[in-house]
């Protein structure tokens, strides 16, 4: 798939501070490629450089095959972003800020009721947005900015402070439109959010990219190693995993994280906890998270300097 | 530029302000107190106090006024004269201290308000130019203005053509000198204004500032378009229309570099927390 954006060494600072620096990533047409990373870490600039709402101080990007810096106002119309804290003109109605986003991204009144209609806040359009719950403004600002059927969607902690109805609607956008071959881009620190939507995962770190890839593969390359959780009756008892064959490596996690060379190794692993005296609780193979994943990323970054 | 986009942004600028009433209720104080209740205390006092040292002082600063002026004042004594003076060449800078002062405060808060509020994060990332945003803030922040000081304007001059137009022989307000200043010489002084005030808005860290700010520009540009409009009021129109023709190039140099003073970066409100 050709990348719909695309970051080479980009760089930006805000005075002393660096918010990026030297990133590099892609973002294949029709993927949903999630960026992760702590507070700081240069996510919501991604998102504003990429709309050439900033301009970097060094470096290249390219959105739908334009410059954000010299043909912006087309990438823009392209573009739909929900940023962290969604503002809206609060004086006004709910339905007033959406016809003005409407004319403002070239769509009609009937693609704003439709894009109302598809995040459940048809019913309160004719409030003041004031008056609107932080749900009820998030389910506005996915309206507003998907009322254009952008090419490509940036979501920027779209689900931060939501109800686990609104924050499944954003999850649930997020499927719809890649399923319509769409180009979604989502900001987020909240890892098991991106379970099961990521298409890609672009780690960022204090401004740089520490890693990126489809989960898999980031999961074969930074968790290659088998990982079996293991509790007991007695846990005391269980420090004597280490000393078995095939366990590389045990970690008091509540339950044990143990480390095997192979899969092929747990049979024997229980047979040998119950032979010396061990009545084991739970035994359960890991199938690595993006939590699990994102965790052994920064841990792996940090050994390595 | 596409009017289409200007429009929308003046829409929802003109919608948000009328929906605020803190805001315009003061001004339109404003507007009435200049425009009707000091016009009525001060022109009915002098039509109630017909012989006094007062209208004989009047007389004497009539007196020193031009010739040509002098024909032009209307009245058989001395305290219609004056309240003939008073309507058409005193009270002529209310015409545009008022217009000026509530442009002023809606344009002082138009770019800063938006950083402020966080809504400048959807212009910043719209396909609105910076010249579309700049050019629909400035036209959202004349119309009030300049709305009022019509409306003012045709208050204003129900007031004299009532209190002065029995005494003087019918309705003679408003005379050629006024109508030039309203539909000619005001626009352009609030647009040179505005253009001063949004580069303000759009520089400064927030609307207190602004606002701050905006009375340093508005207040040498009241005290300059005061001395044109009651200069105008004496001159021939010809010199009116020229005054006029100065400040409407002033203001469409101004007009036209001020968009470079909007810079997506600050709509966003961008500090070194990213």
């Amino acid at each position: 798939m050709a990348p719909a954006i695309s970051f080479s060494s980009v760089r930006k600072t805000f005075g002393e501070v660096t918010a990026l620096n030297g990133v590099d990533f892609s973002a294949p047409a029709g993927s949903v490629t999630v960026l992760l990373g702590p507070n700081g870490a240069g996510k919501t600039t991604t998102v504003r450089l990429t709309t050439g709402a900033m301009i970097p101080d060094f470096g290249a990007i390219r959105v739908l095959g334009l410059d954000p810096l010299t043909d912006g106002d087309e990438v823009r119309a392209r573009v739909g972003v929900v940023p962290p804290k969604p503002a809206f003109y609060d004086q006004i109605s709910g339905w007033d800020n959406l016809q003005f986003a409407a004319t403002i991204f070239g769509a009609d009144e009937s693609e704003a009721r439709r894009a109302a209609e598809q995040f459940g806040i048809v019913h309160a359009l004719s409030q003041d947005v004031g008056g609107y719950s932080t749900g009820m403004r998030t389910r506005l600002a996915l309206a507003r900015a998907v009322l254009h059927d952008p090419e490509v969607l940036m979501l920027d902690e779209p689900t931060a402070g939501l109800d686990p109805e609104s924050a499944r609607a954003v999850l649930d956008l997020i499927t719809e439109m890649a399923g319509r071959g769409r180009t979604i881009v989502m900001c987020t620190h909240l890892l098991h959010e991106a379970e099961g939507i990521a298409d890609q995962v672009v780690l960022l770190e204090n401004g740089k990219v520490r890693a990126s890839g489809p989960p898999r593969a980031l999961a074969r390359r930074y968790m290659p190693d088998p990982i079996v959780i293991i509790d007991a009756e007695d846990r005391s008892m269980l420090e004597l995993i280490s000393e078995l064959d095939g366990v590389l490596a045990v970690r008091d996690e509540g339950a044990f994280h143990i480390t095997l060379d192979s899969t092929d190794r747990i049979p024997d692993l229980v047979i040998e906890l119950v032979k010396r005296g061990v009545r084991p609780t739970r035994v359960e193979p890991l199938e690595p998270t993006l939590e699990d994943l994102y965790f052994e990323m920064q841990r792996a970054h940090r050994e390595t300097g | 530029m596409r009017w289409t986009m200007i429009k929308a942004v003046i829409r929802i600028d003109l919608f948000r302000l009328f929906k605020t009433k803190d805001y315009w209720i003061p001004l339109i104080i404003l507007g009435g107190l200049f425009f009707v209740i000091l016009p009525v205390i001060l022109l009915g006092s002098l039509s109630l106090i017909q012989a006094s040292p007062m209208i004989a002082q009047i007389g004497d600063i009539i007196g020193t006024l031009p010739d040509a002026v002098q024909q032009n004042i209307k009245g058989d004594n001395p305290a219609t004269r004056a309240s003939y003076v008073f309507a058409v060449y005193l009270l002529a800078p209310i015409a545009i201290v008022v217009p000026l002062t509530i442009s002023s405060a809606v344009g002082a808060n138009s770019i800063v308000g938006e950083r402020e509020q966080g809504t400048g994060e959807f212009l910043a990332h719209s396909p609105l130019t910076v010249r579309e945003i700049y050019v629909g803030k400035l036209l959202a922040s004349l119309i009030p203005g300049y709305l009022a000081g019509i409306v003012g304007f045709a208050m204003y001059a129900l007031v004299v053509n009532v209190i002065v137009g029995s005494q003087v022989g019918g309705w003679f307000f408003p005379t050629a000198g006024w109508i030039l200043l309203v539909l000619w010489v005001i626009p352009p002084f609030i647009a040179i204004a505005l253009s001063l005030i949004l580069r303000l808005s759009a520089s400064v860290r927030s609307a207190a500032s602004a606002h701050q700010a905006s009375s340093l520009v508005t207040l040498p540009v009241i005290l300059m378009s005061y001395g044109v409009a009651s200069g105008l009021l004496y001159s021939p129109v010809i010199s009116a229309a020229v005054s006029g023709l100065v400040a409407w190039i002033i203001a469409a140099i101004l007009l036209v570099t001020g968009a470079k003073s909007i810079k997506r970066e600050r709509l966003l409100g961008v500090s070194a927390d990213a």
